[in-house]
């Protein structure tokens, strides 16, 4: 196996967050002269200074509070002895930390905290990790005078939620989690109950946490100075004793944490304060629900078989390896090179993925190569490089922290994006307007202390018609920023567009029929985003999977330009990416068209400098998509294919077509971490690593590259890379790396966006942000910041198609679909963890109308039926979507949702039209059926 | 006509004012309504306007069955002559109070006509920042207790730009507020809501002195739940102001624009405190915030907000009107003008008495009060409401100002002053104040929140104990982290009280020490 690196994880609470001023001021601190930023807390300058004063409520994440009164300090000139975490530096002020009555004073609010405490350290589940416990040694508190008296000692523990518990006994009421909860979460769940001596920690005016509007994001659990809200792992397996650094494999907002284990065995994932993407932040899924990795279900030796209707086979590596080799080459002797192919997965590091398109290119001499995110944000890759140049979202995450109004389009960041949705919401709370473009009321329109200005509910499948009205109402208001237009974009494009879009068929009043959403109020939302200052767009799979996905990315880019609202903070065009390294997979040359870093397999000078690295003649023709290549085994010409991490059968459209392609061919061979709908149909079963076994790199929604680092050794006893690469020797080609690291170092080489990325520099910077090159040897924050990357911004027409999917007398209702918080994508994680208890099952939400209209009840079983096909499952009746609109998740393999969803798809990337498939619901039975 | 004057407060409510208007209304006479004069051992206090000059004269503890036949008459026993020559009042300087108990306190015209409107005109005359300079001339200080310099509040409100509501991204409206803090809890202490009842316009005239000159645009009433009758009458009196264009768009005719609206509070005493009264008024729990930011810069919906008392406010339109230097001209050092005491507890004439600082406690209760109600001797009177100090019988000198109290370890507070006799026992006086923290404790800081509870039991301990030094250096410890640690002056302040006692009463604390003495003696307590 490889070495565990651990890294050195220097964890120094400052007590208050960093102030943002420029200018300085010079405080001395016990005689210490220390210059920190104005408006930096008393108690931050003095930590920075090297004197960590006693502290209980403080913590640098939160708001200073003032409560627990230990950090008092005198100030020169000052009556008194103020907080020192409230009070800000003043140029001069002249502290003492230390004082005889400093320390009577700290070790009276001491003594009267353990006066109400229970006093059971030597058993408690935090002893050595309680910070209660470190203050009563930092303040010498000897004994404890009072005697018996009022307490909480008997208070109940809540044990309701599956992942960490609640002992209200050890509560000091310091209101972290309180605080944890509105500031970092955004969600509010929890308050203080009562006043006085009786105030108590409450979720939702004191219900148990499970049954609050908790979300389990761990951040009160994370804010806890004590053992009050404690992961029940810690409990079970007491306080780690190592950390090793990296990233979460759930969603593309690709969050740092560290893990932290007891010997070889993972204790919890804590969000790391580091973190680039999440700065201390995390999610239900990413802070808990990893415990699939340990599941019973996972397969951990190579299984074999002749046939898909016969048994598994428990074989060793090398067996395995032959196997699928004398299959494929089979394959290729009979049918020719061709007839082969690999799908990539989104789930997998970098370097997994470089190797598998390499082996896919190198070894089976094919472009056959696609990825997962065909069926994702393909439209993003091809919408993004014809505007702006670069297949990527425009921004850091950061940058929402700058941004006027933040334009949401066609995506559910509280649920999908948690992490990152939370940071918006801290910037919505401060003030920045919300506009809203989804068909479905998500959590953002209407959630505490945040309300979106416009809400511009849709028809499904509209969203090109709503974009260009808002565009048009720019463009005939004069609302353009002519500047910036002629400045930084192909103006001849520009006034191609400018003609197109102040067509009156553009125009708001004449869209509002089609796309539902009244004239008024794209007039409205379109002075929001145009007079912002700073206007940030960010979308999610409601824009890309259309029919017009990529035409409607185009369109948001155009929107972007016209305003100027690119290449600086607070603004630009950013993709939402679904899977954790959806964005990686695409730059490493998952695509049969393309090399890594985007660039076309038929560019000759590109295609010179792989064949000279790799040593083999390199196909200039691009190769088949998944569609086609499904389309290819059916007909009888595509035989074989390796699938790496991605459950196909499941997930992609119109389930039956998939699985007529899988069973027609010779050869499946699967990766993955269980048998899954796809594996039914495979030959080989070849076992893959957790990420919690992977040594590699994730590449997040804002091109951040994040280490993922072996925390313990491979299950299956290889790393994936070496598995593919034990393929591709087998099938005659050889690809060697002693490592992950080097794997890097040849990406590196081969890919100009990448050629300053190593291991070491990324264990030096924490991450990088592609481009990381000379020019940029950081990396790169924000793109398109003096000229755009192609050059000048292209404008692009964009006409609006309706569909073909639409609603007819036979299937009246839209169906659109979408995910939810504790659950993630097809759920072959999630379900295998104890986030059940929030999500057993998908759930059709109907409106109240469309369910009267057929005898449908809340909680009833009902058919949904589309012309691919139909399924069942159970309505909930839900004014979150408007009449004839319906919407479910897609979560369990049982509910079969793409059963129903069609084989229509975007027309310039394929990517299929999961967000729209007209539908007829009717009650039904009981019983379920699968795929 | 002879028009009869009949108090609607809530003191005089309590004892049979309504029955006793009803009765003259049953006899056919006229009766307007005021406020209280603020004597209230007299109240149901009936006045009549001598037809020829005004002059009022007056009838104290009027009962309904006394005038079952006929009203009041000059013969009666009870019959008081002018109310203006009674010493008790002819003694008194009334700026805030001039109105108070001789105007119909919802009618604008008697405003008017009693010289209401005056400060406002006079202000509108003026810049923003000369209105300013006269408060600040006038040596007005606050008068919830803190006694900060209104002029130099104001001052900073007027400095800052007026903002957006802090987060909401509907409304990017700016303002600026002036918040009346009328949440009057502390014990002893009536004058909030006798001059709201008695009195409103002067409040809203004050508010509108104060928005012309700090540039703030809306103000903000926050009235504590318990005074029902002060809630309906400024909500009356808010009505008619704006129907008469007092508030609103261009006041008097002016560019100022400024409106008001009451908010009700919930039963909390630490809602009295500004920052915790904020955090009510936006809509959260009652807890206090740490400050910086001062609410001057970034108060009520992060806005800059003056905070004022409802008699800091209601002083400004009589300084505009009369001049700060005739203000200036009463009191002592810094505590300039005039003070609104209240004499309550066990007192023969409680009330209200509005004169200059400087006055000795002892002459507001014995020269005024006339003493105890009991006819006991005095033993304490506690001065500033539930968290000020208690002075002795023989400290009772002290001039009543900001300074000199400070000096004697006391404050002046809100001026309210709590009379005992010698039945009272301190130690019971010194666990209440711990009490009262307990119970009103926000629980935001450690030494209230947990001090406070600990303080009752060590109190009981110390009370039970026939050696008590232990358990007094504990209380004497826990009083210390209290006040120096606590976050406001609720856990602050506590200590004040208790250890007041327990210096000046010690006698008091050694309860079980006697008792075992007495054991041992074979005395018998009763």
């Amino acid at each position: 196996m490889n070495k565990p690196i651990e890294i050195a994880i220097e964890d120094i609470d400052l007590g208050t967050p960093a102030a943002l001023s420029d200018s300085t001021v010079t405080v001395h601190i016990d005689g210490q002269a220390v210059e920190v930023p104005a408006g930096t807390s008393v108690m931050r300058a003095a930590s920075l200074a090297g004197t960590q004063i006693p502290k209980l409520c403080a913590t640098d994440s939160l708001d200073a509070f003032g409560s627990c009164r230990l950090c008092l300090v005198e100030i020169e000139g000052r009556k008194g002895t103020p907080a020192s975490c409230t009070t800000p530096c003043q140029e001069g002020m002249s502290v003492k930390t230390q004082t005889p009555r400093l320390d009577k004073l700290r070790k009276g609010v001491m003594e009267l905290y353990i006066s109400d405490h229970p006093l059971d350290c030597l058993t408690c589940s935090a002893n050595g990790d309680c910070e209660l416990q470190d203050m009563a040694g930092v303040v010498g508190l000897r004994s404890v005078r009072y005697e018996e008296g009022s307490n909480h000692l008997e208070a109940g523990k809540d044990n309701s939620n599956p992942y960490f518990s609640f002992d209200a006994s050890k509560c000091i009421v310091c209101s972290r989690c309180v605080r944890a909860c509105s500031e970092v979460q955004g969600t509010f769940a929890l308050t203080i109950a009562a006043r006085g001596f009786e105030s108590k920690v409450s979720p939702s005016e004191e219900n148990a946490f499970l049954d609050s509007e908790c979300v389990s994001c761990g951040a009160c659990v994370q804010a806890c100075p004590t053992a009050t809200l404690q992961e029940k792992q810690v409990i079970d397996l007491g306080v780690p004793t190592r950390k090793v650094k990296t990233t979460c494999a759930y969603c593309g907002v690709g969050c740092s944490f560290v893990a932290e284990l007891r010997g070889d065995e993972l204790v919890r994932m804590v969000p790391d304060k580091q973190g680039g993407a999440n700065a201390g932040h995390s999610c239900v899924k990413g802070r808990f629900a990893w415990g699939y990795a340990t599941h019973s279900d996972r397969i951990t030796r190579p299984l074999v078989r002749e046939t898909t209707d016969s048994e598994w086979r428990e074989v060793d590596w090398p067996e395995a390896i032959a196997f699928a080799a004398d299959r494929f080459k089979a394959i290729q002797q009979q049918h020719g090179v061709d007839a082969l192919g690999g799908i990539t997965s989104s789930r997998c590091t970098n370097e997994e993925v470089y190797v598998v398109q390499k082996m896919v290119r190198a070894a089976l001499r094919t472009n056959n190569v696609d990825t997962c995110a065909r069926v994702c944000h393909s439209p993003t890759g091809y919408g993004l490089k014809q505007t702006f140049g670069t297949s990527a979202g425009t921004q850091d995450f950061a940058s929402v922290q700058q941004a006027d109004v933040i334009m949401v389009i066609g995506a559910n960041p509280t649920d999908a994006h948690p992490v990152f949705g939370s940071r918006m919401k801290r910037r919505l709370r401060e003030g920045a307007k919300l506009i809203v473009i989804d068909p479905r009321s998500i959590d953002l329109v209407q959630s505490p202390h945040i309300k979106a200005t416009e809400h511009l509910q849709l028809q499904p499948g509209t969203n090109v018609a709503v974009v260009n009205a808002l565009a048009h109402v720019i463009a005939t208001e004069g609302w353009i920023d002519e500047a910036f237009v002629q400045e930084r974009c192909d103006v001849a494009s520009f006034n191609a567009w400018r003609r197109f879009i102040t067509l009156a068929e553009n125009s708001p009043e004449n869209l509002a029929e089609i796309s539902g959403v009244p004239a008024e109020m794209i007039r409205s939302a379109a002075a929001t985003y145009a007079k912002a200052g700073n206007g940030a767009i960010y979308y999610g799979l409601g824009v890309t999977e259309h029919s017009q996905g990529s035409t409607m990315v185009m369109a948001m880019a155009n929107l972007a330009m016209a305003t100027g609202n690119i290449g600086r903070n607070g603004v630009g065009v950013n993709p939402l990416r679904g899977q954790n390294n959806v964005q990686g997979a695409c730059d490493m040359g998952s695509f049969p068209h393309e090399f890594s870093g985007y660039r076309h397999v038929s560019d000759e000078t590109v295609r010179e400098q792989f064949t000279a690295l790799w040593g083999v003649d390199l196909r200039e023709e691009p190769g088949m998509r998944i569609p086609n290549m499904l389309d290819a085994a059916v007909s009888g010409q595509f035989r074989g294919m390796y699938i790496q991490g991605e459950d196909i059968a499941q997930s992609d459209p119109n389930s039956q077509h998939v699985a007529d392609a899988l069973s027609a061919m010779d050869c499946v061979v699967v990766q993955d971490l269980f048998l899954n709908e796809t594996s039914k149909f495979a030959h080989v079963f070849l076992p893959g690593t957790s990420f919690l076994e992977k040594d590699g790199t994730f590449t997040n929604a804002e091109r951040r590259i994040n280490r993922v680092r072996p925390v313990v050794p491979p299950a299956s006893g290889l790393a994936e890379w070496e598995v593919t690469c034990a393929l591709s020797k087998a099938m005659g080609y050889s690809m060697d790396y002693a490592n992950a690291s080097e794997i890097m170092d040849e990406i590196a080489a081969l890919t100009p966006t990448f050629a300053g990325v190593s291991f070491d520099l990324l264990d030096e910077l924490g991450s990088i942000q592609w481009p990381c090159n000379e020019q940029a040897p950081e990396g790169t924050p924000i793109m398109h910041a003096q000229r755009f990357v192609r050059g000048e911004g292209q404008f692009i027409t964009t006409p609006y198609v309706p569909t073909d999917e639409r609603s007819t007398r036979k299937f009246p209702l839209l169906l659109t679909t979408g995910r939810i918080l504790s659950q993630y994508n097809v759920g072959a994680q999630t379900r295998r963890t104890n986030n059940t208890v929030w999500h057993a099952e998908d759930i059709l939400e109907i409106h109240e109308a469309d369910a009267e209209l057929r005898g449908v009840s809340d909680g009833d079983w009902i058919e949904v039926a589309s012309r691919a096909g139909s399924t069942r499952m159970r309505a909930h009746i839900s004014d979150d979507i408007p009449a004839g609109v319906v919407y479910t998740t897609f979560h369990h393999p049982v509910s079969g949702t793409n059963v129903i969803t069609t084989d229509n798809s975007d027309w310039a990337t394929n990517c299929p039209e999961y967000k729209v498939t007209a539908v007829e619901i009717r009650p039904s039975s009981a019983i379920a059926v699968g795929v | 006509m002879t028009v009869w004057f009949v108090p609607r407060d809530a003191a005089a409510l309590s004892v049979g004012a309504d029955d006793v208007a009803a009765a003259l209304e049953a006899l056919g006479e006229q009766v307007v309504r005021t406020g209280s004069r603020g004597l209230l051992w007299l109240e149901p206090l009936v006045e009549r306007a001598d037809s020829r000059n005004g002059t009022r004269v007056g009838w104290g503890n009027v009962r309904a069955s006394d005038l079952s036949e006929s009203a009041p008459a000059d013969t009666a026993s009870n019959f008081l002559g002018v109310v203006e020559e009674l010493d008790y009042l002819a003694c008194q300087n009334r700026w805030i109070y001039a109105r108070v108990g001789i105007i119909d306190p919802v009618d604008p015209d008697d405003y008017l006509s009693h010289g209401g409107m005056a400060g406002l005109q006079r202000a509108l005359e003026l810049s923003p920042a000369s209105v300013i300079e006269q408060v600040t001339e006038s040596g007005l200080r606050g008068r919830g207790g803190a006694g900060f310099p209104t002029g130099i509040k104001w001052q900073t409100v007027a400095e800052q730009a007026p903002v957006p509501h802090k987060g909401d991204p509907v409304d990017a409206a700016r303002h600026k507020y002036i918040c009346v803090n009328a949440d009057e809890g502390d014990s002893g202490t009536f004058a909030d809501r006798m001059l709201m009842e008695g009195d409103p316009f002067c409040l809203l005239e004050g508010m509108a002195i104060a928005a012309h000159a700090v540039g703030a645009d809306r103000g903000m009433i926050y009235l504590r739940s318990e005074y029902p009758a002060a809630i309906a009458v400024m909500s009356e009196a808010i009505e008619k102001a704006r129907d008469r264009g007092w508030l609103g768009q261009g006041i008097l005719g002016s560019s100022c624009n400024f409106d008001v609206t009451i908010r009700v509070g919930a039963g909390s005493y630490v809602c009295g405190e500004e920052t915790a009264m904020l955090e009510s008024l936006e809509g959260r729990r009652g807890t206090v915030r740490a400050k910086p930011p001062l609410p001057a810069i970034e108060g009520l919906f992060g806005t800059p907000t003056v905070i004022n008392n409802v008699l800091t406010i209601a002083s400004v339109p009589s300084i505009l009107a009369r001049g700060a230097e005739a203000y200036a001209a009463l009191g002592q050092e810094r505590s300039r003008g005039t003070q609104v005491f209240q004499l309550a507890g066990n007192i023969a004439r409680g009330g209200i008495v509005e004169v200059a600082f400087g006055i000795s406690a002892h002459e507001l209760i014995f020269g005024l009060g006339q003493g105890t109600k009991s006819g006991r001797p005095l033993k304490a009177v506690q001065v500033g409401g539930p968290l000020g100090a208690y002075l002795p019988a023989d400290g009772l000198q002290v001039p009543m100002a900001y300074e000199a109290l400070a000096a004697q370890g006391a404050m002046l507070g809100h001026g309210g002053l709590v009379v005992f006799d010698d039945a009272v026992d301190m130690s019971e006086q010194a666990r209440f104040a711990m009490e009262f923290c307990v119970e009103e404790s926000c629980g935001k800081c450690t030494p209230c929140r947990i001090g406070a509870v600990r303080g009752v039991e060590v109190i009981d301990e110390l009370l039970a104990s026939d050696a008590p030094e232990t358990a007094e250096q504990l209380l004497r410890d826990l009083c210390d982290v209290m006040t120096q640690g606590s976050l406001c002056a609720m856990g602050g302040l506590t200590p004040q009280p208790v250890l007041s006692a327990l210096d000046q009463f010690p006698e008091d604390f050694k309860r079980a020490a006697h008792r075992n003495a007495d054991a041992v003696q074979g005395v018998v307590h009763e």
